[in-house]
């Protein structure tokens, strides 16, 4: 022979192989998130940028730490992109003008606690980008809830350089900009005894909201570009639309329900589905792939139970939002939900015996 | 005509345009052919020649034995020079018993049998003798022998012969071509079959993304009111022969069923060609079209290939490599198998020769699971590879076996739409093949302990039954005690094995 | 404070007294157990494991005396299986997989003395006296007590050939980055 091959198989086919990879679909997330991060970057100025850059740079870090503490290839593993998505999810859901330190411990706990600690990418139950923001808001809840009203790059009263240093360095936040998200606002003016008809006349209109000029975390405000991330991915098939659809379809049927019973009491569905988190948790954080079930039954029955838990929490616990516990909540089932929606195998019956023979004229 | 959906499913880059516009070519005969005695499904054959013997093309060198076989016969005429263990063309080069057949490059006929005068008015075994004598195997790559399947109309109602010419494996060409070609002998080969099946109608089901052949075969069709060509989705693995089946009838074979038992009987196109040649000219089958295609293949081609020829003359024949090729692989790149060698003769199932670069394999390094979940959703069968690798990979295989990994047909569509490049489906080979064992020992097993157990009666009635005599003996003689007791020594012997 | 304790003490002594008296009334007799594992292991009374029989090693692993490892016929599989039903954890460390073989007597050499067909507990031999002895390979479960016996050593064991027939893909060595460090430290 002229050319030999190679003479011992050790793989067993097939000999094709999708373009897809880890990396390729870590990197279309980033991309999805991009738009409203920029924007929502520029909205909240100089502090933001910085605490952006410190949460995600720890991410990175901690990666590599625990990487090389476990003896496994960092440069490899660190190029899957998915500890830079962590810690830009969970930098798009702390206050943007909180002190750096917020950003270093939730990338320890995210990192460290949440995913390394089960083995790494892709053995970790719960979604480390929760776990960090859940684990700061539950110890710090006053840093945690103090947000502030959008202060433009270069518009006037915004935060310089170096009065941002100052802010998430050194801890200086300024009284005066504080400003309470909307959802904030019309629990503490419920618990007031104001009603909800009266109080959410005074927060930012719903068009406001979609846009995104409005106090929140980075990934809160900006509906509109979420949005458009998030059908970004399904596009590029990325995610399916079932878990984003039934997480926004369970808080706005369960808002517009009990909105209908009595609106003075219960906030409408579109408010609840445009305020918060809830596109940034329906198109990014539930869908992760690691910790949500992975069949479509599946994905609905999780996605709704995110959903319900979201406007529970929001309407009836102490915390005005409620998407980070509902996801978590909802991962610690994913296994069980997956265990009991696996698919129908060809041929058989959903217990596994073999179908009927049922004579028919084809 | 109504299609049905199949669940699942990808779409692979096909590359088939590499060959789908040459047309098929004769390769000159090799001066050496190896003819393996088994290239099927089921028993090898038997061996009728030795070495020196003298034969004729066409004629009978290995005879089909047992009920599920196939013979074989001689693809030139020539001298035998031996028959020996020859590697096969299989993953792990292993040899298997191969006649070598040295050509005399005249390629004279041996007297055929008489073609079937007028097959439709012909019985349905006279049809089946002659596709059984005639060596034919399915030639979509399974290789089950074809008389079997024609068979089955004795047995069930059918309703419908359902030809595969789907082709769904990236790469290939060869039904394309052979349809596009040659499709009145296929119509003729079906219309055949279907008298031999008692089915009163054929569907020929083509993937839409060869519409030269769908529209050759429904004009080659339009005569006969009987035919139906449809054009199916491009969808791997819509060549599935239970997933084509639910798409044209919408029906789900039952597991452990045939499609049979639902009336419809699917076979590939070029087999009906090959029934055609066998039933009209009493031709047996001894070549077939094979694409030869691939990154590394100097010049693709569909090439009538004579069958034994050796891969490494086949690839010399299409300009040898432009390039080392990463893989050479039998059949498509999907399901096709590698092969650790070249020296390996082409077979009755082989329908493509693929030397792939690594470019196209698109390979890389395992990582860990994202749980994505994209491979239950391209699962064709309903399965869930993610948690049934998983129990493979810690060796709880019967964990597996509980998930169904024995419905899986390695059609390979996880693995290739799998993010992390994790075997999956080399995952399911080895449990099937690791299962298969472990059922053949526990058989093996029980066979053994049924041996033991009626040995340890026997042993018992034996001992009983001397005990009786010596019980019975004892009293009548007592002088002759020294002597008996002589004789009953090696009893107690017998006795105490036996309890033991 | 008395009163707790004294609650507390007439409690635990009730309980503990229930608890014993459950213990012995209804104790599981231990005999199913030894029923199970008999059924589990091979049943050729081989004797590889020491033990005359399965049965009696069967109720020495009732019983706790014996290590789920010495059937060697019954290999890794049994090994595990044993281990799960009785809760232990299996040594395998020591266990090296043995190639399922089959006896196969040299003809020529083989006297007739009938010595294996008595030492054979699956009758996979055939033959008679001063005639010549074959081993039927389907019955046979590769024990190998008919090796040490024949006089003339004929019989000798051989492995199972893995022809196209039997032949399987094997376990995928997966080349992931980490794998190596795994196996380093799992030593």
């Amino acid at each position: 022979m002229s050319i030999s091959i190679a003479s011992i198989i050790k793989k067993s086919g097939p000999f094709a192989h999708s373009s897809n990879s880890v990396q390729k679909t870590m990197f279309t997330v980033l991309l999805a998130l991009a738009p409203a991060t920029v924007f929502n970057l520029y909205l909240f100025g100089w502090p933001a940028i910085m605490l952006f850059t410190v949460t995600v740079g720890s991410c990175v870090a901690i990666e590599a730490g625990c990487l090389a503490l476990a003896d496994r290839p960092v440069k490899a593993a660190l190029g899957d992109y998915s500890a830079i998505l962590t810690g830009w999810l969970m930098a798009m859901s702390l206050p943007p003008w909180a002190p750096w330190w917020i950003g270093v411990m939730a990338a320890v706990f995210a990192i460290a606690l949440a995913k390394h600690s089960f083995g790494g990418i892709g053995q970790n139950v719960f979604n480390p980008a929760m776990v960090g923001r859940t684990v700061m808001l539950i110890s710090f809840p006053v840093v945690m809830t103090a947000w502030v009203a959008p202060h433009p790059l270069f518009s006037a009263g915004a935060p310089g350089l170096m009065d941002a240093i100052a802010i998430t360095f050194g801890g200086h936040m300024p009284d005066t900009v504080s400003a309470a998200s909307a959802l904030g606002y019309v629990k503490t003016e419920l618990s007031r005894g104001i009603p909800v008809t009266e109080s959410i006349a005074k927060v930012p209109d719903l068009m406001d909201m979609v846009l995104g000029y409005r106090a929140g975390s980075l990934g809160e405000t900006s509906a509109v570009l979420i949005l458009a991330g998030g059908l970004f991915l399904m596009f590029k098939r990325i995610i399916s639309w079932h878990i984003p659809l039934s997480v926004m379809g369970g808080v706005f049927l369960m808002g517009a329900i009990f909105h209908a019973v009595d609106p003075a009491r219960y906030a409408s569905g579109m408010f609840h589905l445009v305020s918060g988190a809830t596109f940034l948790g329906a198109f990014f954080i539930a869908t992760d792939y690691v910790t949500s079930p992975v069949t479509k039954k599946g994905q609905l029955i999780f996605g709704l139970g995110c959903g319900v838990l979201i406007w529970l929490i929001r309407t009836f616990a102490g915390y005005p939002e409620g998407v980070a516990f509902a996801v978590l909540l909802m991962n610690g089932l994913a296994p069980i939900i997956d265990q009991y929606t696996r698919p129908r195998a060809f041929g058989r019956n959903s217990k596994g015996e073999p179908l009927p023979l049922v004579k028919e004229k084809p | 005509m109504k299609l049905f959906p199949i669940l699942g499913g990808i779409h692979p880059d096909y590359r088939k345009e590499r060959t789908s516009e040459k047309a098929i070519v004769a390769m000159p005969m090799p001066a050496t052919l190896y003819i393996p005695l088994q290239q099927h499904i089921g028993a090898p054959a038997e061996v009728l020649v030795a070495e020196g013997d003298l034969v004729r093309k066409g004629q009978m060198i290995a005879r089909n034995q047992g009920t599920v076989s196939a013979s074989q016969h001689a693809p030139t005429s020539g001298r035998i020079k031996a028959v020996t263990e020859v590697a096969a063309p299989h993953p792990s080069g292993l040899p298997q018993m191969t006649i070598v057949l040295e050509s005399d490059g005249k390629d004279e006929w041996a007297d055929l049998p008489e073609p079937i005068a007028d097959p439709f008015t012909a019985d349905m075994h006279t049809i089946n003798d002659r596709v059984a004598q005639s060596g034919i195997v399915g030639m979509g790559g399974a290789a089950f022998p074809s008389a079997i399947k024609l068979n089955l109309g004795e047995q069930k109602k059918l309703e419908i012969l359902l030809l595969n010419g789907a082709e769904c494996e990236p790469y290939l060409t060869c039904d394309d071509r052979v349809m596009r070609e040659y499709p009145d002998e296929i119509i003729d080969g079906a219309r055949i079959m279907a008298h031999a099946l008692g089915t009163p109608r054929i569907v020929i089901a083509i993937e839409q993304n060869k519409p030269q052949a769908i529209g050759i075969m429904t004009k080659a069709a339009s005569a006969f009111p009987e035919i139906r060509v449809v054009g199916v989705p491009v969808q791997y693995p819509m060549g599935s022969e239970r997933h084509l089946v639910q798409a044209i009838t919408g029906r789900e074979t039952p597991a452990r069923k045939l499609t049979a038992d639902l009336g419809v009987v699917v076979h590939n196109v070029s087999t009906t060609r090959a029934v055609h040649h066998a039933v009209r000219f009493g031709r047996p089958l001894v070549a077939r079209v094979v694409t030869v295609s691939g990154g590394a293949i100097r010049e693709p081609n569909n090439v009538l290939t004579p069958i034994g020829t050796l891969v490494s003359d086949l690839v010399e024949f299409c300009g040898g490599f432009a390039v080392r090729p990463e893989s050479v692989v039998n059949g498509g790149p999907m399901m096709g198998q590698p092969l650790p060698s070249l020296d390996v003769p082409v077979v009755k199932g082989t329908s493509g020769i693929l030397a792939l670069t690594a470019e196209e394999i698109n390979d890389s390094q395992t990582s860990s699971c994202i749980r994505c979940g994209n491979c239950v959703t391209v699962c064709p069968c309903g399965l869930s590879p993610i948690d049934m690798a998983s129990f493979i990979r810690k060796d709880k295989l019967d964990g597996a076996a509980k998930l169904g990994v024995m419905d899986c047909f390695s059609c390979g569509s996880c693995s290739w739409v799998c993010p992390s490049h994790i075997p999956l489906v080399h995952y399911f080979n080895y449990a099937k093949g690791a299962l298969n064992d472990l059922e053949r020992e526990r058989s093996k097993g029980d066979r053994v302990k049924i041996f033991v157990e009626s040995r340890t009666v026997r042993l018992e009635r034996a001992a009983e039954a001397k005990r009786a005599t010596l019980a019975a003996r004892k009293p009548a003689s007592d002088n002759a005690a020294p002597g008996n007791a002589a004789e009953a020594k090696p009893a107690p012997t017998t006795e105490e094995k036996a309890n033991a | 404070m008395w009163i707790a304790i004294g609650s507390l003490t007439v409690m635990g002594l009730v309980m503990g007294g229930l608890l014993g008296v459950a213990a012995r009334f209804l104790a599981v007799e231990e005999n199913p157990l030894e029923e199970e594992l008999k059924s589990m292991l091979p049943g050729s009374q081989c004797g590889q494991c020491g033990y005359v029989g399965c049965s009696q090693y069967a109720a020495a692993l009732a019983k706790g005396e014996a290590a789920v490892t010495l059937c060697a016929p019954g290999g890794k599989v049994l090994i595990e299986s044993l281990a799960k039903k009785l809760g232990v954890k299996a040594d395998l460390s020591e266990h090296e997989e043995k190639v399922p073989e089959y006896a196969f007597i040299h003809e020529d050499l083989c006297i007739g003395c009938t010595r294996c067909i008595r030492e054979c507990s699956s009758d996979a031999i055939m033959g008679a006296n001063k005639l010549m002895h074959t081993i039927i390979i389907d019955a046979c479960h590769g024990c190998g007590k008919c090796v040490p016996v024949c006089p003339t050593d004929a019989i000798v064991m051989i492995p199972y050939k893995v022809t196209l027939r039997n032949w399987h893909w094997p376990k995928p060595e997966i080349e992931q980055a980490h794998s190596e460090h795994e196996v380093e430290h799992a030593h």
